[in-house]
């Protein structure tokens, strides 16, 4: 008893978990019960019980409540669909003056605002893309198609390979000196000579103008929440479901608002990539110290000085590491929205993994990584610039960059017409290398593959099938025999436990939607998997990130290793464990695990480098030898950083496991794929984001709200 | 005392929100525990003062005291629950945004305790923002922040970033920045607060040395007695928000108006802050020695050659005529006497 009144939670954790199995075994499955698979949804079956709400029918097998709760959302999706479609077609029409026709148009007020927002984005996109590659989209915008067939000298020719790759290489040198300038050059050559170019360049100009923007209206909607505390409000909510939500998700319902295309892209990639930004903007500007800002305004700053000189510059190490996630999701999404018609290197990669080319795959995956660490290195090295001020420069000096660039540009022109005669008849090598005209290593991995499939056949079969049968399969009919109940006990048990009243109520919000919506069971599978992932990569990342922090050199380059890996789409991490693993269960679960280890173990170094210098030297005065000092001192005050890490974990394991359905799972993210060619998806793919990011949400409330108590208590909030 | 550069009437500092209603009510007689109850918390209590054009006031209290708040209120960086502020003859509190910032960019300058330097700007870019947020051409403010850096003592690191610099550096950049604009007011909030001993009795004699030269009218806050007795023409000691007293430091040391400033005063050496003016005897006797002292020094640095005479020193003036007479017994009662409560 002594134990029990010393620690009180044990008991009430022991209490909760008594409870829980009590109900797990208290409340029988169902003889009619079966996990229902693929289409059997829509299945019109006797056995279904129905009902109608707002006009919609909803069918569903009726169980015992305590068993699975009815799916009284059912009608949900559906309501959201026909809503977007009351939207788009049929709400407040207006007359609209149509430039083509040269007559009034009645038209939808949204359908109106998505087209002129669709054809500027469009312009947008295609004046880099022609520039970069040619055309007349951007000409005839200005003018008119009759005015180009008379004139068609004035079509854009587009640049030579040579002079954008030599133009990246002097911006990097400008930026940041040889060494960027090296890379930039090499991976420009490298896309070139390896036949990609077109389609990265078609990638680059999306990024181009999907980065830029989400930054610029991140920024400002941060900006706005910083100064304002309603707007704040209202936007919080809304950025926490969108943190948690699968990217896919978003896909569905932009479909049906912007259709098909590179435009629908860009808009869908900034819904996504501007949370982040807003938050990580508000994190900066609210940790500025009030003294610098009182310097500001002593010095004489108005509202915009103070602004854009103090705040701002100030708050950059927070915004950076926003760029920085932009940029990322930008490229995550670039391959992602290939689903929705954006062309470019995502495009290719979804074909060449649909045709299981694994070296093609790689190519593209490679291309797209190497972009991405491109321009991430290059946002960072141009928001450190300095200006030399005492340098004594000539004319020359100061422009030499400039004028590199005119030579390089004359070079090149000299060089793409030297090769049109050179290469007379054939492709022009020196202004374009055509896609797949290239050099290749597809055939060389491919047999690689092969390869290890004919060599490893047997061991790899055995390994994965022993991880189905007795560690996976065994895990989800775990998951699944949970009895709806119980797991709502279980959740709410521990919300009340960890963060009282308040963190219960908002966790039982969160499952209760999920279980009131037709899709518990496979949210028990998409559960099931990021539990197993979460728990593997953390056990990785805990060890990775314990050894690593033993040494300063290895601490920081695993640090670096990981800013690598994070920087790489996510779709990428499925091509090796597809050459590895085909297509099964095992495949995902590795790229799950790979891709939500990074997290792991970048929060542990992180989290034991926070630990006191003080404490460490206190604790070595102490007498303890290493391991004691470890186990007794800097875990237990890493531990409530550490666990941030998990909370990332889970975020990024779910969404490895939404994109797996790629592969093919059968979970929520199956669903959510299959609702993009389904002409109702919008509402199905929606709701079903929704469902993944309550999941992601339940745990990140109850992990921050014991994080928080716990720092509190350590006294290092 | 030339005209009052800085003048403060009745000014209140109160937190919450009713303060202004409950200040009306309560029609000047703020009781800090009444309005505590009441969810305001009493920053500055009817503050009057004026700062003569040249003049240094240091403001002393301890943490919580008021001190910074009052500063805040007469820079604007809040505003003041009520009461009238003059900065040279200008109504402070009705000026409008525009006015305030051309009043804040020509005729104010402000140091801080955690130096609050820009962190991506180097030293001269630090010192060269209050110019160049004023309008001045790039290479001319960088070339007046040169000026500053040398004043200053960083030559050789003005491409320097903040987090290279050592506090003390980096607090001479803070005061660099604060002098670029040649300000009239100087406000120094606790700028030696976070520095060592050491390299704070250092700053403190080249901030003397700077103001000799300037000549500003300043107003600095500190929590350290020794400083404030060390560096100002008039000292004002403030507590929960009043200001207790409000003197030079010599008639604090030897007149405390009040048991709280008295506390401050008794360990404070009086042979390093009283001059000989301030203990002299007025009467002028003939039994004079030969030695003479001069009436505006130190007590400490002339009491040996008071000490090894018999008979009462004379005092002179500036123009050496004599003034006064001191007698060495004198010193003695006031280096080691008149401290009663001292253990």
């Amino acid at each position: 008893m002594e134990f029990l009144k010393k620690y009180p939670k044990i008991f009430q954790w022991l209490f909760l978990l008594i409870v829980f199995f009590a109900l797990c075994f208290a409340i029988d499955v169902p003889e009619t019960y079966k996990f229902i698979r693929g289409q059997a949804e829509f299945v019109k079956d006797p056995n279904q019980s129905s009902y109608i709400f707002l006009g919609k029918e909803v069918r569903y097998y009726a169980f015992d409540v305590f068993w699975r709760l009815p799916p009284l959302l059912g009608w949900l999706p559906i309501w959201i669909n026909d809503s977007l479609f009351f939207l788009m077609n049929e709400w407040m029409p207006m007359e609209f003056w149509n430039e083509d026709t040269q007559e009034f148009k009645t038209r939808p007020l949204v359908l109106q605002i998505s087209r002129n927002l669709t054809a500027f984005m469009t312009f947008l996109i295609e004046l880099i893309r022609e520039i970069l590659l040619g055309g007349l989209e951007t000409i005839v915008a200005f003018t008119s198609w009759d005015w180009i067939d008379a004139n068609p000298w004035a079509e854009l020719p587009g640049l030579p390979w040579t002079i954008v790759a030599a133009g990246f290489a002097i911006l990097a040198y400008k930026l940041s000196g040889i060494g960027l300038a090296l890379f930039a050059g090499l991976t420009m050559v490298y896309i070139s000579i390896f036949g990609q170019w077109k389609p990265s360049m078609q990638t680059l100009s999306f990024i181009l103008v999907a980065a830029p923007l989400s930054f610029i209206f991140g920024l400002s909607l941060g900006i706005a929440a910083y100064k304002s505390k309603r707007v704040e409000k209202a936007l919080y909510p809304i950025l926490l479901v969108m943190q948690t939500m699968p990217q896919y998700a978003v896909l569905v319902p932009a479909l049906v608002l912007f259709g098909v295309g590179d435009h629908a892209a860009v808009i869908i990639t900034m819904v996504v990539a501007v949370p982040p930004m807003i938050l990580l903007t508000l994190l900066g500007l609210r940790a500025i110290p009030p003294e610098v800002i009182e310097a500001g305004r002593m010095s004489g700053c108005n509202n915009w000085q103070l602004m854009s000189k103090v705040l701002i510059p100030t708050a950059r190490r927070d915004i950076l590491i926003g760029v920085n996630q932009v940029i990322m999701v930008c490229f995550s999404m670039a391959v992602i929205s290939a689903f929705i018609g954006a062309k470019g290197l995502g495009f290719n990669l979804l074909l060449a993994l649909n045709q299981l080319n694994i070296g093609l795959a790689l190519e593209a995956g490679l291309c797209i990584s190497l972009i991405a660490i491109l321009l991430d290195k290059m946002s960072l090295a141009w928001a450190n610039k300095q200006v030399d001020y005492f340098g004594n420069l000539n004319f020359f000096q100061r422009n030499k960059n400039l004028l590199f660039f005119s030579i390089t540009v004359i070079i090149g022109i000299l060089l793409a017409y030297f090769g049109s005669v050179y290469f007379k008849g054939g492709y022009n090598y020196l202004f374009e290398v055509p896609h797949n005209k290239g050099i290749s290593t597809a055939d060389f991995w491919n047999k690689g593959v092969d390869w290890i499939f004919d060599t490893f056949f047997v061991y790899i079969k055995a390994f994965n099938t022993w991880l189905i049968q007795e560690v996976l399969q065994p895990m989800r009919a775990l998951y699944l025999r949970m009895p709806a109940v119980a797991t709502l006990v279980l959740v709410v048990g521990a919300g009340y436990l960890i963060g009282g009243i308040r963190s219960a109520l908002v966790v039982c919000g969160l499952t209760l939607f999920i279980a009131l919506s037709p899709w518990w069971d496979r949210a028990l599978v998409t559960a099931y998997m990021a539990t197993f992932g979460v728990i593997v990569s953390c056990i990785i990342g805990f060890t990775v990130g314990t050894l690593c922090f033993q040494n300063k050199h290895s601490a920081k380059f695993m640090l670096g290793v990981c800013d690598i890996f994070q920087t790489f789409p996510s779709f990428v991490y499925l091509i090796p464990v597809m050459m590895l693993f085909g297509i099964t269960d095992t495949s995902v679960l590795i790229a799950v695990i790979v891709y939500a280890t990074i997290p792991a173990t970048r929060y542990t170094i992180e989290g034991l480098r926070s630990v006191p210098a003080g404490l460490h030297d206190a604790a070595t005065m102490s007498g303890v030898n290493k391991f004691q000092r470890l186990t007794k001192i800097e875990f237990p005050l890493a531990f409530p950083h550490m666990m941030l890490g998990i909370n990332q974990t889970i975020v990024f394991a779910l969404f490895m496991v939404i994109i797996g359905a790629f592969i093919g799972t059968e979970d929520l993210g199956q669903y959510i794929l299959k609702a993009l060619s389904d002409k109702n998806g919008a509402g199905i793919g929606l709701t079903l984001g929704i469902c993944v990011a309550f999941i992601g949400l339940i745990f990140d409330n109850l992990i921050r709200t014991w994080v928080e108590k716990r720092k509190k208590h350590l006294g290092i909030a | 005392m030339s005209e009052a550069v800085i003048k403060c009437e009745a000014v209140y500092k109160i937190f919450g929100e009713n303060a202004k209603k409950m200040l009306q009510d309560s029609n000047g007689n703020v009781d800090a525990k009444t309005f505590q109850k009441n969810g305001c918390i009493v920053g500055v209590n009817n503050a009057s003062f004026e700062v003569a054009k040249g003049e240094m006031l240091v403001v002393m209290g301890l943490s919580g005291s008021g001190k910074s708040t009052l500063l805040r209120c007469i820079s604007r960086l809040t505003d003041a629950t009520d009461g009238k502020i003059f900065i040279e003859g200008q109504d402070l509190l009705n000026l409008n945004n525009k006015e305030l910032i051309e009043l804040r960019r020509n005729k104010m300058g402000m140091v801080f305790q955690s130096f609050a330097l820009l962190p991506h700007k180097t030293v001269v870019e630090n010192i060269a923002f209050p110019l160049q947020i004023k309008g001045i051409k790039t290479e001319e403010s960088i070339n007046k922040a040169m000026e500053m850096v040398k004043l200053v003592g960083l030559d050789g690191r003005e491409n320097y970033f903040p987090r290279e610099l050592s506090g003390g550096q980096q607090q001479r950049v803070g005061i660099a920045r604060s002098l670029a604009v040649e300000p009239d007011i100087w406000f120094l909030d606790e700028p030696f607060s976070a520095l060592d001993p050491l390299i704070r009795k250092e700053m403190q004699d080249e901030f003397l040395r700077l103001q000799e030269k300037l000549q500003k009218t300043i107003m600095f806050i500190t929590h350290d007695f020794d400083e404030a007795l060390k560096l100002a023409d008039r000292i004002a000691i403030m507590k929960d928000g009043i200001i207790e007293q409000l003197d030079t430091p010599a008639n604090i040391v030897l007149n405390p108006a009040t048991e709280y400033v008295r506390k401050f005063t008794e360990e404070v050496p009086r042979e390093k802050v009283l001059l000989i003016e301030d203990v002299m005897d007025g009467s002028i006797s003939n039994n004079l020695g030969d030695v003479k002292v001069s009436k505006d020094e130190i007590i400490e640095n002339v009491a040996e050659k008071i000490l090894t005479q018999e008979k009462s020193v004379a005092v002179i003036n500036e123009n050496n005529k004599t003034v006064g007479s001191i007698n060495p017994t004198k010193i003695i009662n006031t280096v080691f006497g008149g401290r009663k409560n001292r253990k």
